[in-house]
């Protein structure tokens, strides 16, 4: 008897869309890329200022723009479904004893949302409104 | 038997006779009760002899019948049929040369396997007669978990990171290695690292997750690589404060 296994290639651009769980990771890594264009959005008003009022004047005109606003509504959809993600995996990452035993999934994920609230509206208070 | 029957689409390859793998279908009548392994085992003694295909305990214990069921890597012996529509495709694990019809070659996952040290590295070998090395409940939960692998390869199976580079030591050898490394008793996990905190260890995950959703014991491989991740990435850091640790 001779061996003569059959290698089945796969598919190096397309495997992604092979599987639903393939797609939903695809989608969670994806929305870190508005994510990163939104930073650069932000350094590039970092830069702006630097160069003075009028310079700082044409950057808000530009981002408060119906396209500026646009891109701020679906980079905030993105990152609000990145957060969710993010959190979902939390338990898994750091799973945390407690007494013994371990403390359920939904407590560490919820502790997660409760920080990211605490924070935001303590930014809110510092620099918003 | 009743009259319900459902058609098994399996994936045959014979290497001495096929240059690519083909399908063959099979009628099969079946009970409420039946597994995809109570099919497959129906077409062997009453249809087709030359079939072949690995199992063994029929009760998700050994390992042994992990194959891809419509698309989804699943124990033969823990699918049931009634769960299906009429037809079922039935193939081999993926990421796996096909040795023949449903048997794949393992032996890329054995050597990788054997690479993590998955044994308890003890810091000094007891003799039989001293006893055993103990541990508290509260020890043991810390790794339980990731004691229930048997090794079925469905995470390999299901694994995108994997199919496209086969360097990857995968998701069970790790979350083993992770078991060991967590277990009171073991003091390897600096002899593990070569391998584990490697490229092709445990950076070479992404975290699709999708490991963990098909495995059928819970293990939860892709918990384990994360762990694993950010322990070695706190050991890198650390090192920093003790330069004399420093390899």
């Amino acid at each position: 008897m001779s061996r003569h296994p059959y290698i089945r290639e796969p598919s190096k651009t397309g495997w992604w869309l092979e599987q639903p769980r393939y797609i939903r990771y695809m989608a969670r890594e994806m929305s870190a890329l508005f994510i990163g264009i939104y930073g650069l959005i932000l350094i590039v008003g970092l830069f702006r200022l630097s160069q003075g009022e009028l310079a700082y004047e044409a950057f808000l005109t530009t981002v408060e723009g119906p396209a500026g606003l646009i891109f701020a509504v679906v980079a905030f959809v993105f990152a609000v479904y990145h957060t969710y993600t993010w959190f979902q995996v939390t338990p898994k990452a750091m799973p945390l004893m407690f007494g013994g035993k371990r403390v359920p999934g939904v407590i560490i994920i919820a502790a997660h949302w409760f920080g990211f609230l605490v924070v935001s509206a303590a930014l809110w208070l510092l620099v918003g409104g | 038997m009743s009259a319900r029957t459902i058609e098994l689409e399996i994936l045959r390859y014979d290497p001495e006779q096929d240059d690519v793998p083909r399908y063959e279908t099979y009628t099969v009548p079946y009970r409420e009760d039946w597994v995809v392994l109570d099919a497959i085992n129906y077409v062997k003694d009453e249809l087709d002899r030359t079939l072949s295909y690995r199992w063994s305990c029929h009760m998700a214990v050994c390992g042994s019948c992990g194959m891809v069921v419509n698309g989804e890597p699943a124990l033969a012996c823990h699918t049931f049929l009634r769960d299906y529509p009429e037809k079922i495709r039935i193939e081999p694990l993926q990421n796996f040369p096909v040795e023949r019809d449903l048997v794949v070659v393992m032996d890329d996952f054995i050597d990788k396997l054997g690479s993590v040290k998955p044994y308890v590295v003890a810091k000094e070998e007891k003799d039989v007669d001293d006893g055993e090395y103990l541990q508290t409940p509260a020890e043991l939960a810390k790794f339980k978990q990731y004691t229930a692998c048997i090794n079925c390869l469905l995470c390999y199976s299901a694994c995108p990171q994997y199919a496209l580079n086969d360097s990857f030591v995968g998701p069970a050898a790790l979350a083993l290695a992770h078991r060991y490394n967590l277990d009171s008793r073991d003091v390897g996990r600096v002899a593990r690292e070569d391998v584990v905190a490697s490229n092709p260890g445990i950076w070479e995950c992404s975290f699709v997750g999708a490991c963990s959703e098909v495995c059928p014991k819970t293990v939860d491989p892709a918990a384990a690589i994360q762990q694993t991740k950010i322990a070695s990435t706190a050991d890198y850091f650390l090192s920093f404060l003790k330069p004399w640790n420093r390899k």
